[in-house]
């Protein structure tokens, strides 16, 4: 199976602080990745660096066998994004916004058009359409932004924490769609809920301060609870992996 | 190209969204006025041309044109959406003149809506139209001079107010160098040449010219020049951000 996402030996530091530490990310075609971590382990540093907002220190990026740094545009092309908080013009309608995307998307014609029903009809646009974007609320704000990175029907998909900040009926929708998506397309999504992992993805990558701490599935995650962990057993393993040492002492052990 | 031209549209669409637009026609209009009929005296000169006008544009400008630059790539950053723009399939090159060619077409709206105070003088004298034609083209060159430049500083920053104050104070720089108040110092200890060279790395010194109803290649290579120039250092900056 080929690989759609192929990260290796990511590194950036912001002066001081090394956000991403040697991170390597490879998924194949079809694969669902919960990329999890505390809040500042470098999981959005790791997605601007794959989508080439940022550029790595260090360590290569293949989207769909094209490099992003030798070919920038054919690997952008491939790649659906949502970046961390929805970004979106505000004085925009969703109608011109998605519009706007669709054109530098080079989407011309009827494929212009079909593109744009698409993403109002699985994203539930259609009562929202003509109004702009800063009169929405969070949950279509961000259903705005994930109609954006589909647009193009992209085979990679990165979400940075598509769910953060919506009520759980609003989670349970986003997390229904991803699962739908997931037949189809290779997504990464960030996120700092464990339930999503177990709920939607196929493998789950731990990261803590820019470094992988675990990779494997959600099953393999569960099972490094100890038996006598009757509740919440993925929360105890993430904690067991993530917390600092000076934590661990006072609580865990 | 047509990355450009839809970045274009989305961009000048933009100034009209927003009450951003009005305001600053106001504004601009407004103190056309001001100079040109109170303080230049257009009607007590007794003479038919637009010089009073005209000769405002740099200062006008100073204040205007970076009100209009600094939010072209500071707002991007605060909004978050300047990751979704350097995250589509589109060169660097294409967003910078796509954003810039936007507010400089925006910009020559504004300057285009002054021409009733060309028809005032039409009616009442007999002004000589070359003239008035080619300083209206220095004063758009200019115009997209100043842009340029504040273009690339507010790539600089998120906050909006510090890339305007970066953008007067250089864009002060670059008129300040022609001042004669500035040459006459300069003068005192420099060679003729340096002091030649100095005055025409100024902006009034070439747009005085145009003014004055000669279109010399020179004039017009130079605004062309100063503002490549600083559209390449904003694509350099928005790749330097990329790599910091
Ligand atoms: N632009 C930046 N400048 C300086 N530090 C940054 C920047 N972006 C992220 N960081 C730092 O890098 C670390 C990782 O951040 P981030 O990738 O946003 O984490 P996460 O998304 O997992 O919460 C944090 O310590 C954060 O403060
Ligand atoms: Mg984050």
């Amino acid at each position: 199976m080929s690989n759609n996402l192929k990260a290796l030996g990511l590194r950036k530091s912001f002066g001081d602080i090394r956000a991403v530490d040697g991170v390597d990310l490879v998924v194949p075609a079809g694969q669902v990745l919960g990329f999890l971590g505390p809040n500042g382990a470098g999981k959005s540093t790791t997605m601007k660096l794959v989508t080439g907002f940022l550029e790595p220190d260090a360590g290569s990026v293949e989207i769909c066998g094209d490099d992003l740094l030798a070919k920038p545009l054919a690997a952008k092309r491939h790649i659906g994004y949502l970046p961390e908080g929805a970004p979106a013009y505000p004085d925009m309608t969703v109608m011109e916004y998605l519009s706007f995307l669709a054109s530098i998307r080079e989407l011309t014609g009827a494929t212009h058009k079909s593109a744009l029903e698409r993403g109002f009809s699985l994203l539930h646009l259609e009562p929202v359409a003509h109004q702009t974007i800063e009169t929405l609320s969070k949950g279509f704000k961000r259903r705005v932004g994930l109609a954006a990175a589909l647009l193009h029907d992209p085979p990679l998909l990165i979400l940075d924490e598509p769910t953060d900040g919506l009520d759980p009926n609003q989670k349970h929708e986003v997390r229904m769609l991803i699962r739908e998506l997931g037949q189809k397309k290779t997504i990464v999504l960030s996120t700092h809920i464990l339930e999503e992992v177990e709920a939607v993805c196929d493998r789950a990558v731990i990261i803590n301060r820019g470094r992988v701490e675990f990779d494997g599935t959600p099953q393999q995650l569960d099972a490094k609870a100890p038996a006598d962990v009757t509740s919440n057993r993925l929360e105890w393993v993430f904690r067991d992996i993530t917390s600092t040492d000076l934590q661990m002492q006072g609580g865990l052990k | 190209m047509k990355a450009i031209r839809i970045i274009f549209k989305r961009e000048f669409a933009s100034y009209f969204n927003t009450p951003l637009a009005a305001v600053f026609l106001v504004i601009f209009l407004f103190m056309c006025g001001i100079f040109t009929f109170q303080l230049g005296g257009l009607f007590d000169r007794g003479q038919a041309d637009l010089r009073p006008f005209f000769n405002f544009h740099p200062w006008l400008y100073l204040f205007l044109v970076p009100a209009v630059a600094m939010r072209l790539w500071a707002e991007e950053r605060r909004l978050g959406t300047v990751e979704l723009l350097m995250t589509l399939p589109v060169n660097m090159r294409d967003l910078v003149l796509g954003k810039f060619l936007a507010a400089w077409a925006f910009l020559a709206v504004a300057l285009a809506m002054t021409f009733p105070i060309w028809l005032t003088v039409s009616y009442l004298g007999n002004p000589d139209h070359g003239v008035i034609i080619t300083s209206y083209l220095g004063s758009l060159l200019m115009a997209g001079a100043f842009l340029a430049i504040g273009s690339a500083l507010s790539a600089l920053t998120k906050n909006q107010v510090i890339a305007f104050v970066l953008c007067v104070v250089v864009c002060f720089g670059m008129l300040f160098s022609g001042f004669p108040l500035v040459l006459d110092f300069f003068g005192g200890w420099l060679p003729a040449f340096a002091i030649e060279a100095i005055a025409s790395l100024s902006f009034l010194t070439h747009y005085e010219a145009l003014s004055k109803g000669v279109i010399d290649l020179r004039d017009v290579l130079y605004f062309a020049l100063v503002t490549g120039v600083f559209l390449y250092i904003n694509a350099l900056i928005l790749d330097w951000k990329k790599a910091a």
